[in-house]
């Protein structure tokens, strides 16, 4: 088959996570069948799984969780009692720690080649006057004290970062995983929102949006909802019927949150057809969906149950439908109608286009990604052929730019760095506005152009790559990296700009920022 | 470092905590069986200072052959003058210095200076990673070897002579000092982000092929400016004048203790001047004053080593002998090299001078090469650390047997 660079690089950046480095092939295989490139990990619907060992269930985590508030607010009320200061020494139960560890710095640290050599632990000279003591104007350079060891929720957040980020950096197209990060981002939850969300970010998109991305549309609609990190995330946990057993003794009644945005954000969205009775009645239809407190007095800790107790009573109509199972049937029933609303298909068509293609993508893409997902009843897996048969998707111009996300780990595939501490990563996502797993609002991160490239977000860009290339420029030639990025498709700009730059760290800076690394 | 933003504190401030010290390759263990360095012979305790200047400095604007008739006319408008204001400072009836190195030109009065004129290593061509691949790994031509020529001197010292790791300053080890012969890095906090070179080229790359992001882009450096609130302080960066003596002192407290590294690397960006390169002032002229008092840094941080050290300053290649129409020059061929040191037998330009008439110009450009730069680095080799010829040819920079070292450069 021909080579077609072009195509390459669109199933490279626009599809996949960028051409990964060392001998991967990736650009010449993308480049002589581009589609087949892409499509290649749609045929392994398995490999969307994410089965690391020591990653654990949602309910394993959540009793993890549960143990540790318990112990923390034991603790606390200890302490109070014995009238002693609060809780000084206490491992601090929220995220700040974990942040505490993320820098800029670190990213590079975390990418930079790892000879045999350097592996050797530093162990400091006796003598504080000696060699390696820094002089004293680099005070701050002193060792610090070792950071306090992370607790249980740092822990797991970090583990389940770090599993999602090396298969990213590993995966042959990342198509898939684009896929995910997709659909993750349209069902986000945040992990800001407190410790048990946390917990769950990782395990969140391992069960209930994983399984699905190459299955059917109402399936992760129901994973997602009935999911304890979406419980919590969307207060649902709290919403009781006021007609219900709990609602009439607690004198507490519905919460609205989570009913809201199932409609809204996750299937018809914004003039879809509802109406405030609608949201009300939906609210009302999934009170009850919650999940097993610590003491398991509903069920296993941190699994997803129904609590008739809290259930309000009663038949419901929602877009003029009546739902009248008494149970947890009836919230799933209208889940399972407004997946295949035609409202739902245009939503998440025009979504889907915008998110791969442009922020205004062809019409006639949307109507054709709408079509197939009307048509074979929300199947994802048809969805995402009809993107990558589609020739629009191939021959809009790639004027995208990476999210932050994607930047950073197609900067970890060209330079064949497997990340094996989180840390360096995260620490980027959050310098650059897309801290993982945790979106300022339910409505997720931005996907449009505009958003990414604001001039503070390039500047820091800039600043992260020429940190990248400090660490990284040795030992690899840029000149060589634009061929596995670009190859002829690289602009003669973009190639003259990297054979005149003064150094390999420059090189290596700027191609990092080309428009041919930066767009998608 | 100055903090920016509210979203960016937590990146910013966590810059400042890299780890001071880089271990490459450090084996401590090895180390630590090291006897004290001292030369048997003599029981000097010699140090080497390897500075290169990455972007090929113009070796005609640092030292000017103003006697050549042929010198102020290539040169034209930054061409240097021995009279006015900001004058060359004349090391010989033929040779003058930048006047932004006045500590050079004390050092080279004091003779503990020298400059070799019309010096290049083996690479002709033109591309800066090549020529800096030929000029640190010693070898011929460019290979994509994985060690440099001073890791492998470090190696090849004679026994009972071993010194302690080599030090790398910088954020990474220049390919000049990797190896199997382990070294120790240092970096001073806060390396440059970005170079403002760096971002001007992206400014330059964007306006031709993604005005959106050109704007952004310079909107981004413009907020950053504001940010740091003055601009006038330079930035932090390998190529400002501040940062070039930062690194130097740091360089050379390290070094100065009994039992610091014996030698060391270090690069200092920004030398690629093909736009507005400027005469006895300018950009051209900051970037000397910078390496001129990195230079003193040393002499002040080495103390009584200063007796005992060279420091070699070196270049992938030169630039171009005539100026391009931007008030710059562009890659070249012939350039120079700088001694400096209490080892140093200074005080002279050693230069085998091919002339700048048209036809002696190479390829009708360049000042023509006529001494091999690997000659100067072997002769500072064998002098200071009293290594062998043979180990220089074969081991040090491989196939150079014809290459003699330099005789007399250091004593």
């Amino acid at each position: 088959m021909a080579r077609d660079s072009q195509a390459a690089l669109v199933a490279l950046n626009r599809f996949g996570l960028g051409a990964r480095g060392g001998a991967s092939g990736d650009f010449l295989n993308a480049a002589s069948d581009p589609r087949g490139f892409v499509k290649a990990e749609l045929a392994r619907p398995n490999g969307v799984l994410l089965e690391v060992p020591g990653l654990q269930s949602t309910p394993a985590l959540g009793k993890a969780v549960f143990d540790y508030q318990f112990e923390i607010q034991q603790a606390r009320d200890a302490a109070a009692k014995s009238a002693a200061p609060a809780t000084e020494g206490q491992p601090p139960p929220d995220a700040k720690a974990q942040r505490r560890n993320l820098s800029l710095n670190s990213i590079a640290m975390d990418m930079a080649p790892r000879e045999p050599s350097k592996e050797q632990p530093a162990k400091p000279p006796d003598n504080p006057n000696a060699a390696m003591a820094p002089a004293e104007a680099m005070r701050p350079n002193a060792p610090k004290p070792p950071p306090a060891p992370l607790n249980i929720i740092q822990k797991t957040f970090r583990a389940e970062a770090l599993a999602r980020l090396q298969r990213a950096v590993m995966a042959d197209c990342g198509f898939t995983e684009r896929l995910v990060v997709f659909w993750s981002n349209h069902f986000c939850i945040s992990a800001n929102k407190g410790g048990p969300a946390r917990m769950w970010a990782g395990s969140f998109e391992r069960e209930a949006i994983r399984p699905h991305v190459l299955g059917r549309f109402g399936d992760m609609l129901k994973a997602v909802e009935q999911h304890p990190a979406m419980l919590f995330f969307l207060d649902n946990q709290q919403s009781l019927g006021p007609d219900s057993r709990a609602g009439k003794n607690r004198n507490r009644g519905l919460n609205e949150n989570l009913a809201r945005e199932i409609l809204e954000l996750h299937t018809l969205g914004v003039g879809g057809g509802y109406s405030q009775a609608d949201v009300t009645s939906l609210a009302n239809i999934i009170t009850g969906w919650t999940y097993a407190g610590r003491l398991g007095q509903l069920g296993a800790p941190g699994s997803f149950v129904f609590n008739a107790n809290a259930h309000q009573p009663g038949a419901q109509r929602v877009m003029g439908k009546i739902y009248d199972a008494p149970d947890v049937r009836q919230g799933e029933a209208v889940l399972a109608d407004i997946a295949r609303h035609p409202s739902t298909a245009k939503f998440i068509a025009t979504k889907f286009a915008r998110h791969f293609v442009a922020d205004d993508p062809p019409p006639a893409l949307v109507a054709r990604l709408a079509d197939v997902f009307m048509r074979t009843d929300g199947d994802l897996k048809a969805l995402a052929t009809a993107l990558v048969d589609s020739d629009d998707a191939w021959k809009a111009p790639l004027s995208k730019m990476r999210s932050p996300y994607e930047f950073l780990v197609a900067a970890g595939r060209l330079l064949a760095q497997i990340p094996n501490d989180p840390g360096r990563y995260l620490g980027g996502l959050n310098a650059l506005g897309q801290p993982l797993w945790s979106p300022a609002g339910p409505n997720g991160f931005p996907d449009t152009d505009a958003a990414w490239a604001a001039p503070e977000g390039i500047k820091l860009r800039l600043d992260i790559s020429a940190q990248i290339a400090s660490r990284l420029a040795d030992g690899v030639d840029p000149r060589d990296l634009l061929e596995l990025v670009a190859a002829d498709a690289a602009s003669s700009e973009t190639r003259k700009t990297i054979e005149r730059a003064e150094s390999r760290q420059q090189a290596l800076a700027l191609l990092l920022m080309s428009p041919e690394f930066q767009r998608r | 470092m100055e903090t920016t933003m509210g979203c960016c504190e937590d990146m910013r401030s966590l810059v400042t905590s890299r780890r001071a010290l880089l271990l490459g390759g450090a084996s401590f263990a090895a180390w630590a069986y090291l006897p004290k360095f001292a030369r048997a012979a003599d029981g000097r305790d010699p140090r080497l200072v390897v500075v290169i200047l990455r972007g090929a400095l113009d070796g005609l604007a640092t030292v000017a052959p103003i006697g050549d008739p042929d010198y102020a006319g290539l040169h034209g408008s930054i061409a240097l003058s021995s009279s006015g204001p900001n004058a060359a400072v004349g090391l010989d009836n033929f040779f003058s210095l930048h006047p932004a190195m006045p500590e050079f030109a004390r050092m080279y009065r004091e003779k503990k200076a020298a400059v070799i004129h019309a010096v290049a290593t083996s690479y002709r061509d033109r591309s800066h990673f090549d020529g800096q691949d030929v000029l640190e790994s010693g070898f011929a031509g460019p290979g994509r070897v994985q060690s440099g020529w001073l890791n492998r001197a470090l190696e090849g010292l004679p026994k009972g002579e071993r010194v302690t790791s080599g030090l790398a300053v910088g954020p990474t080890t220049p390919l000049v000092l990797r190896g199997a012969a382990p070294t120790v890095g240092w970096a001073p906090v806060a390396l440059p982000q970005a170079a403002e070179d760096t971002a001007m080229r992206l400014v330059e790359l964007y306006q031709h092929r993604d005005p959106a992001l050109a704007n952004a882009l310079k909107q981004g450096l413009a907020l950053d400016k504001a940010a740091q609130g003055d601009d006038m302080k330079p930035k932090p960066g390998t190529n400002g004048v501040a940062a070039m003596r930062l690194v130097a002192r740091g360089a050379a407290k390290l070094m100065a203790a009994d039992d610091g590294p014996r030698i060391g690397a270090l690069a200092f960006d920004g030398w690629d001047t093909h736009a507005n390169e400027g005469g006895p002032v300018g950009r051209l002229a900051q970037l000397l004053g910078g390496l001129d008092g990195a230079l003193a840094e040393f002499e002040t941080g080495l103390g009584p080593r200063w007796r005992d050290t060279v420091i070699v300053v070196a270049t992938e290649f030169g630039r171009t002998a005539r100026i391009n129409g931007t008030q710059g020059t562009d890659h070249g061929t012939g350039t120079i090299a700088l001694v400096a040191g209490g080892a140093v037998k200074g005080g002279r330009v050693i230069a085998d001078w091919p002339g700048l008439k048209p036809a002696s110009l190479y390829q009708g450009r360049d000042l023509a090469p006529t001494t091999d730069l690997r000659a100067v680095m072997k002769g500072v080799l064998k002098d200071q650390f009293g290594i062998a010829e043979k180990v220089l040819a074969e081991n040090v920079f491989p196939d150079s047997a014809p290459v003699k070292p330099m005789q007399g450069l250091v004593g």
